[in-house]
């Protein structure tokens, strides 16, 4: 018995590569199985190479596994690729369609299987992918009913007869599976899971529910690479609250659109990656001079440019902070889980709100895009705190006097109106103005709106700024991470303090502005301090030596690739440094 | 209900004396009492250039953006609130140039605000460049061998994007402008009103006089019919553009919100942000 196995299955893009690990994810998450999925995909609709990585555990995970189990091909180059991750006990299930090659460097076994005959005997070539579900299963000694539900599910509409053929593929490819199968291939039986019925998502769903949740009435984006499920989740669900989305022309629309929502009193929200993020700036800049709130997701991908668009990066640390012209007060979250995704989007908007400025949610691709079994998300600690929204009647102004909407307040946070109400009318510019909004050149006036605007996000409170496990008073070693690389990191302390290293972690959440009252007492406490991030220059890296100080400590643990830390680089790197 | 006063603030405009936006903040003021408008349901979005300042000009909420963006913010602030009237304004650069997109976008989308342009076929305020509404062999700082490119046709380009109301104006045109705007406000769906403000600083060709002169009145072109758009893009072709009035109103088609689905009747912004447990659990089942 096996608490954990890998499953890849890989072929040409358009191939259903997706759904056949969608199908075999989603009845193992309802036995109670922990999932963490990941897909390698190129930015095309067909031809290819894509897979789909997922591995399967009796308790949570938040990481690609080292190694392979079992891979599914559907052609010679997903073999070719992708067999060194195999260990010697692993197994290769291939279509024999196309007369697939055992590599000679692995003592991983190939199976072929006719998917494609079986499929195409049964009805249509398309169940192939079927076929290999129930192949799988044999290896894992699974009974094949636990796909019932699914397929029931995916194909119902269709009629009984496509779900029967269905569950007929899967049982053909067991049987064929089963037979093949010799006296010395081990089984690779997976312990029993609790049953929990828990959420099965990506971060992409976990930022468009917590958006719902938190308010998000209204969204303008554009379509992008890894960020579009964002839109297309809440293009489903915002009519039914009355909301709606827009796609926009272009990403300035976007942000803009959302501005103006926003600025018209409906919580609003614009998500893309660091193109479009890039194309915002000036308007990000708009929404901080004119403390208008605002949400926008940036959802990292491998840059600069179009740069790696369907890659794994975490290097749009330092534009998200200070990508503006000019200098205006912002607030940057990170969150490093599924379940931190929904709570901070929601809480994003409260944050946007209450100090009337731009609030940007960092992902990266790895987290936007990750499926993986979630734990339950509680409803009952997501709350709607709308700041010094005004909502009483205002009285009237004398001789056509403007409301003070910029009034310079000690906590620098001013009263907020909305279009609409009497008494209210005030004017909003992008240009340096006094307190009611009309352009002002004055050097006193200046300094007063410069330093008002900065006094909202002094004392910024944000629940959970670091997550930290630090069990040690003093470590050896403090590896600091942000956003998807939690799970890696957490993964990699397991084995980093069997090697006898005392090893803290500390998951920046609040990125900006940098909480460094939190992350010093770890700082001083470590002997050396491990920041890992997809990146080339070491951003975070830099932000916290910036912030933090004792830059000699600091050491930059670094991949930019295109591909997640693995476990083990982590392991090796973090130990070549005693 | 407010007058035209209630809509004057106690802002001095910027503008150069003699400057054609004076006549367009004067119209906007005239045509939002005559609708019935209260000052504080009127939203006025403006773009950067000397026009843009006009939402600062104007007794209404008033939010003034960032170069060539303000239809996005405005569509933006009329679908939070659908109650609220909403005018997008801007120069000719603003709208034609840098924010181009967004005004070819606008029209098609149709959502109901009014756009409206102060076309002054230079750049002002940067003080004298060419726009990509000043004519071919126009001489600026930026063209002084003179321009060798071709001019915009706006309201061809806005017929030829399904545009439900074009319109275009003449500064001095004070009643006829402000009876252009109100019939704006009240289309449903997007208005675009391009209005010839002359610079009398920086443009020393595209005069009063000059428009004085070339200009056509579409009420004065027998049979005009602004129905057929075929006819508008004929009478606009004929005219090179240079026509004042009602060039163009489709009265069938749907605004955005009309066609939207789902989209709340009431302002978006009065809706309760709360969802019921039941309503999240119902979510986050889809999920399992």
């Amino acid at each position: 018995m096996i608490n954990q196995l890998s499953w890849k299955v890989g072929g040409q893009q358009g191939e259903g590569i997706e759904s056949t690990g969608e199908i075999f994810s989603i009845a193992l998450n309802r036995l109670g199985y922990y999932l963490y999925g990941y897909r390698h995909f190129s930015s095309r609709i067909k031809g290819g190479h894509t897979n789909n990585k997922i591995r399967v555990s009796t308790s949570q995970i938040r990481s690609i596994s080292d190694d392979l189990d079992i891979l599914v091909a559907f052609d010679q180059e997903t073999i070719d690729l992708n067999y060194k991750e195999l260990h010697d006990k692993g197994i290769m299930i291939a279509d024999a369609k196309f007369d697939p090659k055992q590599p000679e460097d692995t003592n991983a076994v190939l199976f072929a299987v006719p998917f494609t005959e079986i499929a195409t005997e049964l009805g249509t070539s398309l169940m192939k992918n079927m076929v290999a579900v129930g192949a799988t299963c044999a290896v894992l000694n699974l009974d094949i009913k636990v796909f019932e539900e699914v397929v029931q599910e995916i194909f119902g509409r269709k009629g009984q007869q496509v779900v029967d053929k269905n569950m007929e593929a899967i049982q053909a490819g067991f049987d064929f599976m089963k037979e093949k199968l010799s006296d010395n291939v081990e089984l690779m039986e997976l312990e029993k899971a609790d049953g929990m019925k828990r959420l099965f998502m990506i971060g992409n769903d976990a930022i468009a529910l917590g958006a719902l949740a938190g308010g998000c009435r209204f969204m303008a984006a554009y379509p992008i690479t890894p960020a579009s499920e964002i839109m297309e989740y809440l293009i489903k669900k915002l009519p039914g609250l009355g909301g709606s989305v827009i796609q926009t022309e272009d990403e300035i629309a976007a942000v803009t659109m959302a501005i103006g929502a926003n600025y018209a009193g409906v919580r609003s929200l614009t998500a893309s990656a660091g193109p479009g993020l890039s194309l915002k700036m000036e308007a990000i800049g708009l929404s901080g001079i004119t403390e208008t709130p605002l949400v926008i997701v940036d959802t990292q991908r491998g840059g600069p440019s179009t740069g790696l668009p369907t890659k794994q990066e975490q290097s749009d640390l330092m534009a998200m902070i200070y990508g503006t012209h000019g200098e205006i007060p912002k607030i940057v979250l990170a969150p490093s889980t599924v379940q931190e995704a929904f709570y901070d989007t929601a809480e994003a908007f409260n944050l946007a709100e209450e100090y009337q400025c731009p609030v940007i949610i960092l992902s990266d691709l790895q987290l936007s895009l990750g499926k993986q079994t979630v734990e339950p998300l509680d409803f009952s600690k997501v709350e709607i705190r709308r700041g010094k929204l005004v909502t009483e009647e205002l009285p009237e102004i004398e001789n056509k006097g403007y409301f003070k909407r910029f009034e310079v307040t000690e906590d620098g946070v001013s009263p907020r109106v909305i279009p609409g109400m009497k008494n209210g009318i005030h004017h909003v510019t992008g240009v340096e103005h006094d307190e009611t909004g009309k352009p002002s050149e004055s050097a006193a006036n200046r300094n007063a709106q410069m330093d008002k605007r900065f006094r909202k996000v002094e004392n910024i409170k944000f629940n959970t700024p670091v997550h930290k496990n630090a069990p040690h008073e003093e470590a050896d070693l403090l590896i600091v991470g942000f956003n998807s690389t939690r799970g890696v990191i957490e993964e990699a302390m397991g084995r980093i303090e069997q090697d006898g290293i005392k090893v803290n972690h500390a998951q920046v959440r609040l990125i900006h502005p940098f909480p460094t009252d939190e992350l010093l007492p770890l700082v001083k406490t470590a002997k050396k301090i491990a920041v890992v991030e997809n990146n080339a220059t070491g951003q975070l890296a830099n932000i916290m030596k910036m912030n933090v100080g004792h830059a000699e400590k600091v050491y930059k643990l670094l991949k930019y690739d295109g591909n997640p830390f693995l476990p083990h680089e982590i392991h090796t790197k973090c130990k070549e440094l005693f | 209900m407010a007058t035209f006063k209630e809509f004057r603030n106690n802002v001095k405009p910027n503008w150069c004396p003699g400057c054609g936006d004076f006549s367009v903040q004067a119209a906007i003021q005239r045509a939002a009492a005559n609708v019935g408008l209260e000052p504080e349901n009127l939203a006025i979005v403006s773009g950067i250039g000397c026009s843009g300042r006009i939402s600062g000009y104007i007794n209404s909420y008033g939010f003034h953006g960032i170069h060539g963006r303000s239809l996005p913010i405005a569509q933006g602030v009329k679908m939070a609130n659908r109650d609220l009237t909403v005018i997008a304004s801007g120069g000719d650069g603003d709208g034609f140039a840098i924010g181009m997109g967004h005004t070819i976008h606008a029209i098609r989308r149709n959502v109901n605000i009014t756009y409206i342009v102060m076309d002054n076929q230079i750049y002002g305020l940067t003080k004298g460049q060419t726009s990509p509404r000043s004519a071919a062999g126009f001489k600026t700082k930026s063209t002084p061998q003179g321009s060798i490119e071709q001019a915009i046709s706006p309201m061809e380009m806005a017929l030829t994007a399904g545009a439900t109301f074009v319109a275009q104006s003449f500064s001095t045109d004070l009643k006829d402008l402000t009876a252009l705007i109100e019939a704006g406000i009240k289309h449903d769906g997007f208005s675009l009103i391009n209005v010839f403000s002359p610079c009398v600083t920086y443009n020393k060709v595209n005069t009063y006089d000059w428009f004085k002169e070339n200009l056509t009145k579409l009420s004065d072109v027998e049979g005009y019919d602004p129905s057929s758009r075929e006819l508008a893009m004929q009478t606009l072709m004929k005219h090179s553009g240079l026509v004042t009035g009602l060039i163009y109103q489709d009265t069938e088609r749907k605004s955005y919100q009309e066609l939207l689905s789902g989209y709340s009747e009431t302002p978006l912004s009065q809706a309760d942000l709360e969802l019921d447990q039941a309503h999240f659990d119902k979510l986050a089942a889809e999920f399992m």
